[in-house]
């Protein structure tokens, strides 16, 4: 993904560009969305966890209203507060990550700046629904999470997260068999929904924990360093 | 040059950060001084003849070439909250961000440079419809629309307000909007003929200083300001 530096010739980067203002290249951000509960924060906790002690990382948070995840994220103490950055989103987190990033672009530029350097920002969405996805100007992948309680339909229905992410996460595998969800069916309509594109089923209270998406994570560092 | 980039700069839909902030709107709802359209469009009156006149005037005055540090200043000293103080910089950093993308020129680049944290934002919005090719009464138009269409959405969220009626409130306010507009440019004019920023309107909304304060202390709220 290999923007083009020279396209503005400006004092500090606008928003996709690969480089900051001092030639260095920026760190790789990666946005999580999904609906409101399906363990974005937790599995954002668990890949600060999984992470940290190789990589520097900061987060971004978009609450609905204010501060929730960014709290409960230093509460868990991941990350050093000063790598934990809250955006408001007046009652809109999809306008926050698509329409009008601007916001969120001044947090990840900010962190660089005073944190950095960095080789990852994890930018979390508020929980909202099937159609919110982050724009490109923001974000150079993105993760969708969704979870195996919301309704085991929910790969079926589809929708832009769930079909054009760059992976999607069903989230609380240890749940399924108490809500009835059935996994092989959420699996084959993922499949039908999203061709080639990965998808992870996951529960954070196993043992293998965040490990696939941790992985998934470290190659796309590794591609957006090479 | 166009005209019609007028109605780029002004669309609501304009993505310079503009629809994480309520205008104060928040703080007067929770308060119990917006319960409805009939006070939504009294707060909207007081705002635009206070803080949307100032607003105006400044973008105004960045347009004719006043000079953007002094402006700078000169705004910091109309806006006694902190808190107010913060947000106009950080939404003249977004609109900038957005501005060097669709007006791309060497003077938004250099006020990028000179103020990386941002300038206030009726100052930038000047300086930006400067490079959009607009004129001073365009800008304080700009301006003093923003300052009423801001609360009006706002509150749609906030009260969920019928959305007709909140536009219906901004319909009511055009013909003032026009009279802060012209009042604007005119205190615009006199900065450039000589008269420097003192020249300048300094109407000021207590309340809303007073509001924006309490509003940033909240630990749970919808709107950044």
């Amino acid at each position: 993904m290999h923007l083009d530096r020279d396209h503005h010739h400006g004092p500090v980067a606008l928003s996709a560009d690969a480089h900051r203002a001092d030639g260095s290249r920026r760190a790789l951000r990666i946005g999580l969305g999904g609906p409101v509960g399906s363990g974005k924060t937790a599995t954002v906790a668990a890949l600060c966890r999984a992470l940290r002690d190789k990589l520097s990382l900061a987060v971004v948070t978009n609450d609905i209203y204010t501060r929730e995840d960014a709290e409960f994220l230093l509460r868990e103490a991941v990350l050093p507060p000063e790598r934990i950055t809250a955006v408001e989103t007046g009652a809109c987190p999809h306008t926050a990550i698509r329409d009008d990033i601007s916001a969120n672009l001044e947090a990840v530029e900010d962190l660089e700046d005073e944190v950095g350097p960095l080789d990852l920002i994890l930018v979390e969405s508020g929980g909202d629904n099937l159609t919110a996805t982050f724009s490109k100007g923001l974000v150079d992948a993105q993760i969708f999470v969704i979870d195996v309680a919301g309704g085991d339909d929910i790969p079926r229905k589809g929708g832009p997260g769930v079909t054009t992410a760059d992976l999607l996460v069903v989230n609380k595998t240890d749940l399924a068999p108490y809500v009835g969800s059935d996994l092989a069916r959420m699996a084959a309509d993922a499949k039908a929904q999203r061709a080639e594109l990965p998808v992870v089923f996951q529960s954070l209270r196993s043992e293998t924990g965040v490990t696939d998406v941790a992985a998934w994570v470290r190659e796309r560092l590794a591609a957006w360093t090479a | 040059m166009s005209r019609a980039a007028l109605l780029v700069l002004a669309d609501g839909r304009f993505p310079a950060g503009g629809h994480a902030h309520s205008g104060g709107a928040e703080a007067a709802v929770k308060a119990g001084r917006i319960t409805g359209t009939a006070s939504l469009e009294e707060y909207c009156r007081g705002r635009l003849h206070t803080a949307g006149l100032v607003a105006a005037a400044f973008a105004a005055a960045a347009v004719l070439g006043a000079e953007v540090r002094e402006l700078d200043s000169a705004a910091d000293a109309r806006t006694p909250s902190a808190a107010l103080r913060g947000a106009a910089r950080r939404l003249g950093r977004q609109l900038l961000r957005a501005a060097r993308v669709a007006w791309p020129t060497a003077e938004l680049d250099a006020l990028a440079r000179e103020f990386p944290k941002g300038a206030h934002q009726p100052v930038v919005l000047g300086v930006v419809a400067r490079a959009a090719g607009l004129s001073a009464q365009d800008a304080a138009y700009c301006a003093a629309y923003e300052c009423v269409s801001g609360p009006a959405t706002a509150v749609v969220r906030l009260l969920s307000l019928d959305p007709f009626e909140a536009t219906g409130v901004l319909a009511r306010l055009t013909t003032e909007v026009d009279r802060v507009a012209d009042r604007a440019v005119e205190a615009a004019r006199e900065v450039v003929a000589g008269a420097g920023v003192d020249a300048l309107p300094a109407a000021s909304a207590p309340l809303m200083e007073i509001g924006a304060e309490w509003h940033a202390g909240w630990a749970v709220r919808l709107f950044a300001s």
